[in-house]
């Protein structure tokens, strides 16, 4: 009911996602990733440990990589967030998915989003990374089904083409 | 089994209609709202501490400051003497800034070590400091580079040094009122030899066991200045006053090695707990010592 109690302690917030403005009434403190999920529809960012270590929840605020279930929903008031549902529309995304299919770079699938995000934000910045830089720009992201080689691979192929991560 | 645990996991998070949040937008504003009611308000920035607590419902606050993206805070001010960074530039921030990377190498290794990569997007300096965890990466570079605060609040502007801000576990000299607003930096360290290290399971994402900053210059074969600072093995970052006192003026052998080992092992007070434990913590802080010193010895020698 729009008149309780709960609802007036709610805050309206507005910001851009993938490129649509959008106004969601929510508790101030309420996780980014909880309002993408629950009354956006967006499941695309998933809850793995809910305390910034592993990187499921990954969306992009302002260009910037962030751990959506650490940003409370009012630190988002006029900015711009990209899941990967909006990520999926562009072109660098098409690159990196047939990058993962061809290597075997997902597999459950939990953690995909999250890694393809990572990868978008790295070669935004670095279109030519080393094995190693392809290492640093994934550490906050963890795979429990890779192993993680195929998705180095993965990013490598992406960026440099049909080179391999170890070439 | 499984149903009450995952009962109860859902009862320990926090429930955000249990908490205020609001977002002044101007550093003034934060700072009379803190003066208000000192010490009733939390100021959060990235959150990468703050909502973790949050999250284990460990916060003891229910009433949040956002301090997020204050222009007064990001600003990274290079002065004839020092640098100033604002206590909200991120560790990625830091990482980005050519004359850090030149002038305090010590301080962007740390800000690489943090986290990940959507951590130090969104992890503060300040932020890093008054969280005041002994383990903090960027901490011991903090003390041996010598830094100095600007503490802000109502009552104006003072600068502290940021050696002694820590005066106990988790403990501060920062007044209620009071937010870190720039942390300054001196130029005087380019001609030193820096060393730092960070040995945990691993460089993202995992608390160091043992984490070390170090600065020399040598006069020949002869040690002439010498700050090493440490972390993860005491109640808070310290500089190795003892190890700094018996090297300051020695040329470096075997011996000065030994006996600089031995006296950082003792002035260090080192515990066990999930990560390492105090055994482990005095060989490896020594081993890093050592380390140090023979860098310091080749370059004396070049």
């Amino acid at each position: 009911m729009s008149g309780s109690l709960e609802d007036r302690t709610k805050s309206e917030i507005s910001f851009t996602v993938n490129g649509v403005q959008r106004t969601v009434r929510a508790f101030p403190m309420e996780r980014l990733l909880d309002v993408l999920r629950l009354q956006l529809g967006l499941t695309g960012a998933k809850e793995g440990c809910g305390e910034g270590e592993c990187g499921s929840c990954s969306v992009l605020m302002n260009g910037a990589l962030v751990n959506s279930c650490l940003v409370p929903v009012l630190q988002v008031q006029a900015a711009s967030i990209v899941t990967i549902e909006g990520f999926d529309a562009t072109a660098g995304s098409q690159a990196l998915q047939e990058a993962f299919l061809k290597c075997g770079g997902a597999q459950c699938g939990i953690c995909t989003p999250g890694m393809i995000l990572a990868a978008a934000h790295l070669l935004d910045r670095n279109p030519k990374p080393t094995l190693e830089e392809i290492k640093e720009g994934l550490s906050g992201n963890l795979c429990r089904c890779t192993g993680y080689l195929q998705i180095f691979e993965a990013i490598a192929k992406a960026a440099h083409g049909e080179r391999t991560a170890s070439s | 089994m499984a149903r009450e645990r995952h009962r109860r996991e859902i009862w320990m998070r926090s429930d955000p209609k249990d908490f205020e949040l609001v977002s002044p937008g101007t550093l003034p504003a934060v700072v009379a709202l803190l003066a208000r009611s000192p010490g009733e308000w939390l100021p959060i920035a990235g959150g990468t501490d703050v909502m973790v607590q949050y999250a284990a419902g460990k916060l003891a606050s229910r009433k949040l400051v956002s301090i997020w993206n204050l222009a007064e805070l990001r600003s990274i001010e290079v002065l004839a003497n020092e640098i100033r960074v604002g206590a909200g530039c991120t560790y990625s921030n830091i990482r980005e800034a050519e004359v850090i990377g030149r002038e305090f190498p010590m301080l962007v290794s740390a800000a690489r070590w943090t986290g990940g990569i959507a951590n130090q997007n969104r992890g503060t300096l300040g932020g890093n400091i008054v969280n005041a965890s002994p383990a903090a990466d960027s901490l011991p570079a903090l003390l041996a580079y010598d830094a100095e605060l600007i503490l802000v609040s109502v009552r104006g502007e003072r600068r502290i040094p940021y050696e002694g801000f820590h005066t106990g576990y988790k403990k501060t000299r920062l007044a209620p009122d009071e937010l870190i607003q720039a942390v300054c930096l001196p130029r005087r360290f380019s001609g030193y030899v820096s060393y730092a290290r960070k040995v945990g399971s691993r460089n993202a994402q995992a608390i160091s066991k043992v984490c070390i900053a170090a600065l020399g210059r040598m006069a020949g074969p002869t040690i002439e200045d010498v700050r090493i600072a440490v972390g993860s093995v005491a109640p808070t970052p310290m500089r190795l006053s003892e190890t700094e006192f018996l090297l300051k003026g020695k040329v470096i052998d075997e011996a000065l090695v030994a006996s600089a080992r031995k006296t950082a092992a003792a002035e260090i007070q080192p515990i066990d707990d999930i990560r390492s434990t105090a055994r482990y913590r005095a060989a490896v802080a020594g081993n890093l010592v050592a380390e140090f010193l023979n860098l310091l010895r080749a370059d004396g020698k070049a």
